[in-house]
């Protein structure tokens, strides 16, 4: 098949079937030099982004909310075209009708996007809420499924965070298909798929799939309909830059306007995007000032992009994240670098538009990268802590070179594997109930197998741990049966349509279940092993605290006796998950991720042996715990990457922090010495790694200046938020966190 | 194999301030000098820390290795890290043989055979001269000048690459008279490639107060920014001219 917009373009297996990646294999031009080419924002790009930094301001004058449509439900075609200002727009599009406007999304559940509306001083409309009367949300559906066992799991946060109540997200479409093959070839597709479907026997999942694909080509026609009301036609392929870069944008659009899922990550779209600024660069439509203004553009969009959430929640995350994570750079299965010029016009928005969390920009890094590639991603690091890295190196030879990032660390090919997002499960809460035998004392709720407290003088390593390892069976088969509850009514009342039409028909699926707590276990299991834990009992008999005596070996010096435990515990969990089969047959993957939950898992969970006082932070991810590194940055790096990555194919979360004056002297210097470190640490199998080079007073001014750091952006745990919307607490807790600094 | 033990206070495994790259820094126990600056008064005595074999040292840097790029390696520092000069050579030899860059950080006050020895298994020293002057450096360190010279001579000959370190202490040292001194020094000697101006800190006053030592310098101010920045203009001119 051949079209007139594929002019120029090499040939390839693509024009006869969807395959995005052979299209970029056979057309990308790889770019090894360094940044020098690059273009500052024009006066349009400065024009455009005041206007945003002055609704932004807007919208934090106002408690974080600048507007709330309730009267209308958020679907693809349910409001009038917004602007952010028409006539100086490149690229166009926005969820609502108004910028920052919110829309209001109840597929997921009702309870939720009442009180979000509530929260803000808004109530939702009783025409929405009536139109909701007689449907079954996701949310009704878990809760009608759930069992009082569940129930409780999540009461006494053992398990939390799952996404019962809102989208569950995670799902990456491979929105670049719109771009390239225009929707119509899409819809033809997907109904050869359907048709293929007739001939053979009709089980649940042939007839689910059946249903899906109905629904899946009715929403790729409202996609259509959407674009055309911002004046688009979309049924044919892009036919350059503009046209490509907005086509790609309208299917993420559409996917954000469809699904509030927790993280919508928008996949691995700048090199994609490069082919088609090199075509025009050639035929002299665009020239290097507006190839980057076309980026810019983008950009702003996805700057602007929200959802309502309830304050409990942006408590929970810190702020107000979308995680719509682009993944930049990677190797090529044939070892030329992904790395085109696009790669660096991406990540130069941070400096065109100013630093920033969201698009959460996310360097596919190996050792192989190019020279100049590696050294503008840690100057970028090093002025604007906004981007973070994974190691394409232990990626790539699973996932192919053509896979993006879900969320935070969550690898997947795009367009052919999705997930099943499950959030997290307390391991540190877990031992404790363990040695209480069933109870927790934070909740006070029985839960579990019922046993004896623990009736010793002094802990006992093997007996602590044969009783820990009771309690994790039980906790993994609950989980994935939870599990399994909530993504059946997910797909059955929430299903992604217009994602899963981005996606092929058939398509792998992850299960993704994580762990919080993980040094704060390490270290108490060593306490126990290595020196002497004497539990303390409260009135009622229960185990409430501890008393350590001498010292234990601590995660984060590299130091195998404590090391090996954690990554034992991530074995453990993983190998017990396994043992329970999930829903639609999805492949069981954990991952070692918080993101700013690790304050709320430390609120709900009592004193540990390692020390750790009662309802004090977990550290994030994988982390070590604040200050117990005694050796130095690079020993506590070396600690987190043993936890392998086998175990943990959901992703592995370290966030980093440096003071500037301890990465080198010179500029030059700290940029080599951070390139160094990231090939250091990934060289050695470890997963991911957020890089922030800041000082500690900088951040405290920042907790008691807000105004003066509008634009403060940091690292947390997989992604990066704005400072000033972090809770009090969280502000806190990331201020107490390790800087590594000069002695 | 050896049964010589170092005495090591700790380790610093992201170094990048002593010497080139990303360097693996041990601080070695016990110094000779006593100097009013110094900013690890905990190294001074040589009793104490922890006793390691050098093949121990060893297995700790390998795994570091792959953080340290072309440049970057093993720093010795402390303390002085010539007084155990039989030790650091036994672990400059084994890091040698797994190709690990070699550093030592050093006032230079000693030159024994068994540091002549250490001197060729080392990359590069880093030279910190206290001071150019002879009574200010008896009185503030605690030995004569000609100790550090007489090092920097002997490196010289064996043509071992030398950053030249000193530390800026307002009224003892931040004058041009010194500054003028240090670039006679650089120039005479084909063996320094570099320099460092390092400004006085007292962050390390609370050291002072955990151990029990007198902080000789420590109603002495810091050096400005300015300051340092002048005095930096003025040795690179005085190098050049």
């Amino acid at each position: 098949m051949t079209h007139n917009n594929w002019n120029g373009f090499n040939s390839g297996k693509w024009q006869d079937e969807i395959n995005v990646r052979d299209f970029i294999q056979t057309n990308y031009i790889e770019y090894r030099g360094d940044s020098s080419f690059l273009s500052g924002p024009t006066k349009r790009t400065n024009n455009l982004m005041k206007k945003v930094q002055d609704l932004f301001a807007e919208e934090r004058k106002k408690g974080g909310v600048l507007d709330v449509d309730t009267e209308t439900v958020s679907s693809l075609t349910s409001y009038k075209p917004g602007y952010i200002d028409k006539e100086n727009e490149l690229i166009v599009g926005l969820q609502t009708d108004a910028p920052l406007k919110r829309g209001v999304n109840p597929f997921g559940g009702m309870r939720m996007a009442k009180q979000a509306c509530e929260a803000y001083g808004y109530k939702l409309s009783d025409k929405v809420t009536e139109g909701f009367r007689f449907r079954t949300t996701h949310n009704d559906g878990v809760f009608r499924a759930y069992t009082d066992e569940m129930r409780k799991a999540r009461k006494c946060h053992v398990i939390t965070g799952l996404p019962d109540a809102y989208g569950r997200g995670r799902i990456i479409g491979d929105y670049r298909r719109v771009a390239l093959y225009g929707v119509d070839k899409l819809i033809e597709e997907k109904k050869k798929d359907k048709n293929a479907l007739s001939t053979v026997d009709f089980d649940v999942d042939k007839v689910r799939l059946n249903e899906e694909l109905f629904q899946q080509i009715a929403f790729l026609g409202y996609l259509k309909e959407m674009a055309a009301m911002y004046g688009y036609d979309i049924s044919e392929p892009a036919k350059d830059a503009r046209e490509a870069i907005q086509w790609t944008y309208f299917a993420y659009l559409a996917a954000i306007k469809e699904q509030n899922g927790a993280a919508m990550s928008l996949g691995r779209v700048s090199t994609f995007f490069d082919i088609y600024i090199e075509r025009d660069l050639k035929a002299g439509i665009l020239t290097e000032e507006s190839a980057q203004e076309l980026i810019d553009d983008f950009v702003i969009k996805l700057r602007v992009a929200r959802h309502l959430r309830t304050p409990e929640y942006n408590e929970l995350f810190g702020g107000d994240p979308m995680w719509i994570t682009e993944a930049v750079g990677g190797m090529g299965e044939d070892n030329r670098s992904l790395c085109t010029k696009s790669s660096f016009r991406i990540l130069n928005t941070l400096y065109t538009l100013g630093s920033s969390p969201e698009p959460n920009l996310t360097i596919l890094w190996s050792t192989s990268l190019p020279e100049g590639f590696k050294n503008f991603c840690a100057k970028v690091s090093i002025d604007t802590d906004s981007i973070q890295y994974e190691n394409d190196d232990v990626m790539r030879p699973i996932y192919g070179d053509d896979y993006a990032i879900a969320c935070c660390v969550s690898a997947m090919k795009v367009g052919k594997q999705m997930q099943f997002f499950g959030a997290r499960c307390n391991l540190a809460k877990l031992l404790l109930i363990a040695i209480n035998g069933g109870y927790d004392t934070t909740s006070g709720m029985h839960i579990g197998p019922q046993m004896e407290v623990m009736d010793t003088e002094k802990l006992d390593f093997d007996e602590v741990m044969e009783r820990l390892d009771v309690y994790i069976a039980w906790l993994s088969n609950l989980y994935v049966n939870t599990m399994n509850v909530i993504h059946y009514m997910h797909d059955k009342y929430a299903y992604e349509k217009i994602q899963m039409a981005l996606h092929d028909t058939s398509v792998d699926r992850f299960m993704a279940f994580g762990i919080a707590g993980l040094s704060v276990v390490a270290d108490s299991l060593s306490a126990i092993k290595y020196a002497t834990v004497r539990p303390i009992k409260d009135e009622n008999g229960f185990i409430a605290d501890f008393e350590t005596e001498g010292s234990f070996p601590k995660y984060g010096n590299d130091d195998d006796r404590v090391d090996l435990i954690a990554k034992d515990m991530a074995h453990k969990v993983i190998t017990e998950l396994r043992k329970t089969p999930t829903y639609r047959n999805a492949i069981h993957t954990l991952s070692v991720l918080t993101i700013t939950s690790n304050v709320m898992y430390g609120k709900n969970t009592g004193a540990t042996p390692d020390g750790r006082k009662a309802h004090s932070p977990f550290a994030p991810g994988a982390n070590p715990l604040h200050n117990r590194e005694e050796n130095g940055a690079l020993a506590s790096l070396n600690s987190v990457a043993k936890i392998s990555y086998d175990d943990c194919r959901d992703g592995i979360s370290n966030t980093f922090s440096i003071t500037p004056q301890a990465l080198g002297k010179t500029d030059s210097d700290r940029v080599n010495n951070l390139v160094n470190i990231l090939d250091g640490y990934f060289k050695q199998n470890a997963h991911h790694i957020n890089i922030n080079v800041l000082n500690r007073e900088t951040l405290m001014d920042a907790y008691e200046n807000p105004e003066k750091y509008p634009n403060l952006t940091i690292r947390v745990s997989g992604y990066a938020v704005n400072f000033n919307k972090l809770s009090r607490e969280q502000q806190k807790e990331v201020i107490s966190r390790t800087f590594h600094e000069v002695m | 194999m050896t049964n010589i033990k170092g005495f090591v206070n700790s380790i610093q495994t992201l170094g990048t301030l002593d010497g080139p790259g990303v360097r693996f820094v041990v601080f070695m126990q016990g110094c000779n000098l006593r100097c009013g600056c110094c900013h690890n008064p905990e190294t001074w005595e040589m009793s104490g820390g922890t006793q390691y074999f050098p093949e121990e040292i060893l297995n700790k840097v390998l795994r570091f290795k792959s953080y340290f790029g072309q440049d970057g390696g093993i720093t010795l520092s402390g303390g002085e890290p010539l007084l155990q000069a039989e030790f650091a050579k036994e672990l400059f030899v084994l890091c040698h043989n797994s190709g690990i860059n070699t550093c030592i950080d050093t006032s230079g006050s000693l030159l024994s055979d068994d540091v002549k020895e250490l001197l060729k298994h080392t990359d590069r020293v880093l030279l910190d001269i206290k001071y150019t002057d002879d009574d200010l450096y008896k009185e503030h360190a605690g030995c004569s000048l000609s100790r550090p010279l007489e090092f920097l001579k002997y490196v010289n000959e064996i043509n071992i690459p030398v950053t030249l370190r000193q530390v800026i202490i307002p009224s003892l040292n931040d004058n041009e008279e010194n500054i003028l001194k240090l670039a006679e020094i650089y120039k005479t000697h084909s063996c320094i490639d570099s320099f460092e101006l390092l400004p006085f800190k007292k962050l390390c006053s609370t050291k002072y107060e955990k151990y029990g030592l007198e902080f000789k310098f420590k109603d002495l101010p810091q050096p400005d920014e300015n300051m340092m920045k002048k005095l930096n203009g003025f040795l690179i001119d005085k190098i050049k001219n």
